[in-house]
């Protein structure tokens, strides 16, 4: 497997994005005196909150690396599992670094997981994002603006430092950078997947949302041009599409598995939030808040959790498998992610109607064994390679 | 110990006629070559303006429910999950999708193409993904209402979410115009809103009854059957004649001590929705207790009238809008639902709440384990959580259902005697 990081260092990273007790959060609090804020997928405004002096950290559940012990009692069976162990990581003090959570209008059990997180821990602050799910309606630009505005508010109560518009535009031109280089690596990966796998990508896109911008541009840039001086062969395999893990990650070991059965994956959804807006936010013109909602509205990706009537979320992917001249596509949903399993419905229409194999699987991240899935899609493979 | 429910009034015979005359419109709706459909959804809808343009509301949660009561509703799941639907997709989205691509022909009515897919989205992301699927299917002109959650620290929505949804209301009626070929009637609009304000009102002073002791219906497996007419009927002179019968009735059986059971020995607050499959079995399981529901969270989905809420005539847009975004159980948060419950407890006199989960909805049930704990351990009320489904027979364990149950009011009862 290509790989543009060292193997000792892409351990470390590995380390870094699995500790679940944020050892670079707690660094940096102490470091800066600065304040952290983490938040639940797929998508925050963290220009909000770094305008208002805090650290923007993405959390993605426990993964595979605690066990539920608290958490199950609260949620049901059928609730997925970042629900409950990103309550289980609240109930065992892991989260105790960060100094305010934040929560999306994304699907019930999130939504009713903000309520949980705000009854069990009354002394961190709580707050709930409700992002339009009516985006082509005149009236969702200035409402957007509207919610940016509290926020604003809010975090500033949070961090003590009300933010201007100057830091506003600052923030956004960073992150706006580090879009563009995620951006890059997922151009570069679609382009020449020889050169940077899935897993190090994944692995690098964590990064981004863990640390610091300021630490994940130079970080980014190192492994671009690592990926780009790269020497490394093409490979025999089918070129897919994979779809469906927006919000709950599979384990790295399971990325790495679909890969080394046979596939190049030249696009994924992984931590969507991430690459949420497609455009530089700036280039949208207008005050900053205005500039964020618009690009939110209008220059964002097709996702399972927003609702745009202009966009039919099947003809998004057909258009993605079009564009990067893929071969198949690959559904790897979280078990209960209704979200994701609604879209399956549809994606599967659609592609039976344009002739695109696909392959339907599903994941939970407290995974351990991935021969099953594995032995899934070499046989996929095979039916690919040698039909 | 053993007892079975009897309770039957004539207001009964009048909602099943109103009903069936409700279904006979809709299947002439249906073979009409005039679309007149709307299809829309339970959680705080905005009814009156479907209403106001002679437009006939479709609800699929509704038809879901006819489907499961009668036992019909397995075929059609499965018929979805052919499609590639989830064994844990929410089966009301499953069974309507089912019946649509099954031909539409439900029994009770056949089920007309909709001249307008309109998802009011409150609280209920599954609304979202379910209308944009019927969109699909049908190329219908499709329209999300979009109903900021409440998220205020007041519980309050802001005055910049009423404003959105106001003007979302406004654009929906110009798609209403588009489609209709109608001009809007604003007086229309004010008379079908004040129709509601006035059920509303009854509605509410229905719900007042069952403090007394004993409550004259149960709050729960009788207040579902008032449900259709208040969602599907509301802003018709029909529905204000039904619900001043129903208050009538009711209120002459609280006068005369009369409740729906012979003795009502256990008072209780439900929270979640009804195993529609099994609702009479279900229903025994309770009653064999002499246990009667005082209060129930899911009569309140489509609107909550019984802390003070009454639609404006004189606003009719602005009082929608807090329809939607506030005077239902769906669009508040979890928490405000904790400080719903436990105020039918403290008001209304609850000896315990059970809690059904169902897996389908999980906006209502994810979570609920932290409900219980809530009742349980912090108020040391009794609370019990059981779970089935809302219109998949396959999820409902009557033996374990039974078991819990028992087992629950069994500890009612012994602490009833101890506590005396």
């Amino acid at each position: 497997m290509a790989t543009v990081m060292t193997e000792s260092r892409a351990e470390a990273y590995r380390e870094v994005i699995e500790d679940r007790a944020f050892p670079t959060v707690r660094t940096y609090k102490e470091k800066t005196g600065r304040a952290a804020v983490g938040y639940f997928p797929v998508y925050t405004p963290v220009e909000l909150v770094h305008a208002s002096g805090m650290l923007p950290v993405a959390l993605f559940g426990g993964g595979n690396q605690i066990e539920l012990a608290h958490a199950d009692s609260r949620f049901q069976s059928f609730v997925c599992s970042i629900v409950k162990s990103t309550l289980e990581l609240g109930l065992t003090d892991k989260l105790d670094c960060f100094d305010g959570m934040v929560f999306h209008s994304i699907c019930d059990p999130a939504r009713n997981l903000a309520s949980v997180f705000k009854r069990n821990f009354p002394d961190k602050p709580v707050e709930f994002i409700h992002f339009p799910q009516n985006p082509g309606s005149p009236s969702a630009l200035a409402y957007l603006e509207g919610e940016y505005q509290r926020l604003v508010g809010v975090f500033g109560q949070w961090s003590g430092h009300q933010v201007s518009d100057a830091q506003l535009a600052a923030s956004i031109e960073l992150y706006d950078r580090v879009r563009a280089l995620l951006r890059e690596l997922y151009a570069l990966r679609a382009a020449s997947p020889e050169r940077l796998s899935a897993v190090d990508s994944y692995v690098l896109t964590r990064c981004s949302c863990l640390l610091p911008p300021e630490e994940s541009v130079p970080l980014l840039e190192g492994a671009l041009a690592g990926a780009r001086a790269l020497e490394a062969k093409t490979q025999d395999r089918v070129r897919v599409v994979l779809i469906g893990a927006f919000c709950e990650q599979p384990p790295l070991d399971l990325i790495d598995s679909l890969e080394r059965a046979g596939c190049y994956i030249l696009d994924d959804d992984f931590q969507l939030g991430t690459r949420f807006l497609t455009d530089d936010v700036a280039s949208a013109g207008g005050p900053p808040l205005r500039a964020l909602a618009e690009s939110y509205l209008n220059h964002s990706v097709h996702a399972s959790v927003k609702h745009d009537l202009r966009k039919p979320r099947a003809a998004g992917l057909l258009d993605k498998v079009r564009d990067l001249h893929a071969d198949a596509v690959i559904f790897l949903g979280a078990k209960f992610c209704e979200p994701a399993l609604f879209d399956y419905a549809l994606y599967r229409r659609a592609l039976e109607e344009h002739d695109i194999p696909h392959l339907f699987l599903e994941f939970e991240e407290k995974m351990w064994l991935y021969d099953r899935v594995q032995s899934e899609v070499e046989t996929f493979v095979e039916s690919m390679l040698f039909s | 110990m053993s007892a079975t429910a009897t309770f039957e009034a004539s207001f009964h015979d009048v909602a099943r006629d109103l009903m069936a005359r409700y279904y006979e419109e809709m299947t002439q709706v249906a073979k009409s070559s005039t679309p007149r459909a709307v299809h829309l959804l339970i959680a705080g809808n905005p009814v009156e303006l479907v209403r106001a343009f002679d437009l006939l509301p479709v609800f699929p949660e509704v038809n879901d429910l006819q489907l499961a009561v009668k036992k019909k509703s397995l075929p059609y799941i499965q018929k979805a999950e052919e499609m590639g639907y989830s064994t844990d997709n929410c089966a009301y989205v499953k069974a309507d999708i089912g019946l649509f691509m099954s031909g539409r022909e439900a029994g009770f009515a056949t089920i007309p193409v909709p001249a307008v897919v309109l998802c009011n989205y409150v609280g209920c992301s599954v609304y979202l993904h379910w209308f944009e699927h019927l969109a699909e299917y049908t190329n219908a002109p499709a329209f999300n209402i979009d109903v900021p959650f409440v998220r205020t620290p007041d519980g309050e929505p802001r005055a910049e979410d009423v404003t959105y949804v106001v003007k979302q209301l406004e654009q929906l009626i110009e798609l209403f115009e588009k489609v209709t070929g109608k001009k809007f009637e604003y007086a229309r609009l004010q008379r079908t809103v004040e129709l509601s304000s006035q059920v509303g009102e009854l509605w509410c002073a229905i719900k007042q009854l069952t403090k007394q002791r004993p409550a004259p219906f149960d709050a729960y497996f009788d207040a579902v059957n008032f449900m259709a007419p208040l969602y599907a009927l509301r802003g018709t002179e029909e529905c204000l004649r039904f619900f001043e019968l129903v208050y009538k009735q009711l209120h002459e059986k609280a006068k005369l001590g009369q409740g729906p059971l012979p003795e009502e020995k256990i008072r209780y607050v439900i929270e979640g929705p009804p195993p529609w499959p099994y609702l009479r079995n279900f229903r025994e399981l309770f009653s064999r207790w002499g246990a009667v529901a005082v209060a129930s969270t899911y009569s309140t989905v489509g609107g909550l009238w019984e802390f003070g809420f009454k639609h404006d005539p004189a606003h009719p847009l602005e009082s929608i809008a807090q329809h939607m975004l506030k005077e239902n159980v769906c669009n508040r948060n979890f928490l405000q639902r904790y400080e719903q419950i436990g105020r039918y407890v403290e008001e209304w006199g609850a000896d315990g709440i059970v809690i059904h989960s169902v897996k389908s909805c999980r906006l209502f049930s994810a979570g609920q384990g932290d409900m219980r704990e809530y009742f349980a351990r912090e108020k040391g009320w009794p609370t019990l959580l059981i779970e089935s489904d809302l219109e998949d027979p396959r999820y409902y364990s009557q033996a374990q259902l039974q078991n819990r149950i028992d087992a629950f009011f069994e500890g009612i009862e012994h602490r009833k005697l101890t506590h005396v």
